[in-house]
């Protein structure tokens, strides 16, 4: 049996006496989507920069094909294929398309004597690798991704990772800040990502969106596991009770509720501009 | 009704259209950063052309500006460059006067060859440019504080080194005919050489911000600091880099002015500080970074020395001049917001966004 891509075994964290992770062990396979639930200040975020290299584990290891590694940098882990994709997607909302896509790994070419940066180039494998994830109203990479909608800045960054060969794909929040067809349009690319053989790790709060892609689940409570279950293990019911506690479930059926009645609607278009 | 999108697999796109070709139009052309710093030059050039009479239309009318125009362009260009980058520097104010105190002084006061004047006034420069982002990146002050440190600590030393060297505040500077010609001379009587100066370093800058993987990651340092880093961006070095050029261009500025005028003054060069900045964001580069173009520095550079020095051809008091500066400067600001913002929304040609 082959070695899961990514490994984590018993990891601590603690930001001086203040303990964040407790013990946490997670594994995740290629072409499989592990869905990280949990309510604000669960651990999520910490454990997303241990994984992208922001922060180092207080103990416990961490393992990619079966071999030992650590992260100095976000750089280090985006070397060892470990891509993150924030919630408001593209950062350089001033920037073209082309040149966001390509920053710090800009395609140059030769004219005259000089090195130039191929903005052609750029632009069109932008596009298309835009294109491949279904986002077909982009068709000019000298546009501003301040221009893109909010699902749009997700493709951009998740294309931009596939692009660069990533292998883990880590996904923070990216249903939380847009609309329920964008959202919608956001988990069909996760599940592209996931069809390509990319681990992806989807961090969510939302049960709907996590069990829609999730083939395996973990609930992070207070810095610890409190579950680790694969899909059809368990019922919506029974994640969101766990995740929030009984006393707030009423509220989010609510609003599940209304998730289910706004996806029949048609969502407003261009809505979601962050 | 949610598993739908799990069932259904992604229709991707297959025959993909090429994307569209660089088609020039209208609409395209008011998404240029550039547009509001374009409408504003023609607006001060229409406006003195009228009021300045033929005078300020004669080529003794536009060599005045231009010759304004040169020297600042050639300090508003790395100015600019380094407000993409995110950060401003004041110590040009400085640089100016101690590049050309130190040019006089050696090749003047200590009648040194005038090329050791030349290297060392540069180098100056490039140390002070050097010290400045070194500053900046290890003690993590905003770039506004530390130039501002750096401009009265090198205005200090260059007062008081040239009363200990020279004895004097001001020092008279013979240059030959070739570094005359090269650096400091008038063609035609009208024309300083510093225009052609300018116009090299137009195009030097403007290759290197849309040609060249350097102006990616000036854009990028620019727009978030943090995700350029990630990126794999060598961001300090980037940093250093851009202090060192602006250090270089203030201490080229300095040291022509010195064989132009045939003397240096410790007292020189102060107005460039805000001028520089004036400049750039007149031409619509954003003071917070992220976002400017070569094309808007040079016309933002024209459009401040045009009222600068089209004031002098009315009949207008020379006072007003600066009211205008500083109205222009707001209306160009809001006017390159307008523009920025149509430049991010604009309308899609196909509408089939999102296929389902």
């Amino acid at each position: 049996m082959t070695p899961p891509l990514l490994r984590l075994t018993g990891i601590n964290k603690s930001f001086g006496p203040i303990d964040v992770l407790h013990d946490i062990s997670l594994e995740v396979n290629r072409g499989e989507v592990l869905c990280l639930l949990g309510d604000n200040g669960a651990g999520k975020s910490t454990l997303i920069k241990i994984l992208s290299g922001v922060h180092k584990p207080t103990s416990g290891t961490m393992e990619m094909d079966g071999k030992a590694v650590a992260f100095d940098s976000p750089r280090d882990a985006s070397d060892h294929g470990i891509a993150t994709v924030h919630q408001f997607g593209g950062t350089f909302p001033l920037m073209s398309i082309g040149r966001s896509f390509f920053v710090g790994a800009e395609p140059t070419r030769r004219w005259g004597p000089l090195t130039i940066y191929d903005r052609k180039r750029a632009n069109e494998i932008a596009v298309t690798e835009m294109r491949q994830l279904g986002i077909t109203r982009i068709d000019d990479g000298d546009r501003l991704v301040g221009g893109l909608s909010g699902g749009e800045r997700q493709a951009l960054a998740i294309a931009r990772a596939v692009h660069f060969g990533a292998s883990v794909l880590i996904l923070d929040e990216p249903t939380a800040a847009l609309g329920v067809k964008e959202a919608a349009h956001v988990l069909r690319i996760v599940l592209q990502a996931r069809r390509k053989g990319i681990a992806v790790i989807f961090i969510t709060h939302n049960v709907v969106h996590a069990l829609t892609v999730g083939d395996h689940f973990a609930v992070l409570i207070r810095g610890a596991k409190a579950a680790d279950f694969r899909k059809g293990e368990k019922s919506r019911e029974a994640i969101t009770d766990l995740m929030a506690g009984g006393e707030q479930m009423a509220e989010l059926e609510a609003e599940i509720e209304s998730f289910s009645a706004a996806n029949d609607r048609h969502a407003p278009h261009g809505a979601s501009h962050a | 009704m949610t598993s739908q999108a799990h069932d259904q697999p992604t229709v991707v796109a297959t025959a993909l259209p090429a994307p569209h070709s660089s088609i020039p139009s209208i609409g395209r052309l008011v998404r240029r950063p550039e547009v509001g710093s374009l409408i504003g030059m023609i607006a001060v050039l229409v406006f003195f052309s009228i009021f300045g009479g033929a005078n300020f239309m004669s080529a003794g009318g536009a060599a005045s500006w231009l010759n304004v125009a040169s020297e600042l362009g050639i300090i508003a260009l790395p100015v600019g460059l380094l407000m993409i980058a995110g950060h401003l520097d004041l110590s040009v104010g400085s640089m100016i006067p101690a590049s050309s105190m130190t040019i006089a002084i050696i090749s003047g006061h200590y009648d040194q060859p005038i090329i050791v004047g030349i290297v060392a006034a540069l180098g100056l420069g490039l140390a002070v440019g050097f010290i400045n982002g070194v500053l900046v990146i290890r003690t993590k002050v905003p770039s506004f504080v530390v130039t501002l440190a750096t401009l009265f600590a090198l205005a200090g030393l260059t007062l008081g080194l040239s009363i200990i060297l020279s004895g004097s505040t001001s020092v008279a500077l013979k240059s030959g005919p070739i570094a005359k010609l090269v650096f400091g001379d008038y063609l035609g009587g009208k024309f300083q050489v510093t225009l052609f100066w300018w116009i090299a370093i137009v195009l030097v800058v403007g290759f290197v911000l849309n040609f060249s993987r350097f102006g990616n990651w000036i854009l990028a340092m620019g727009g978030d600091a943090v995700s350029a880093r990630n990126a794999g961006i060598p961001t300090d070095r980037v940093t250093i880099a851009l202090f060192m050029s602006s250090g270089l261009c203030a201490a080229f500025v300095g040291m022509s002015q010195a064989i132009l005028y045939n003397s240096a003054q410790v007292a020189a060069g102060q107005s460039f500080i805000f001028n520089s900045i004036i400049a750039v964001v007149i031409g619509g580069v954003l003071l917070t970074g992220g976002y400017g173009s070569v094309v808007g520095i040079v016309l933002g550079t024209l459009t401040f020395s045009i009222v600068n020095q089209g004031i002098f051809y009315t009949g207008f008091d020379a006072n007003w001049a600066s009211l205008i500066i500083g109205v222009l400067l707001l209306a160009a600001v809001l006017m390159n917001n307008t523009f920025r913002t149509m430049a991010l929304t604009y309308a899609p040609r196909t509408k089939s966004r999102v296929r389902s």
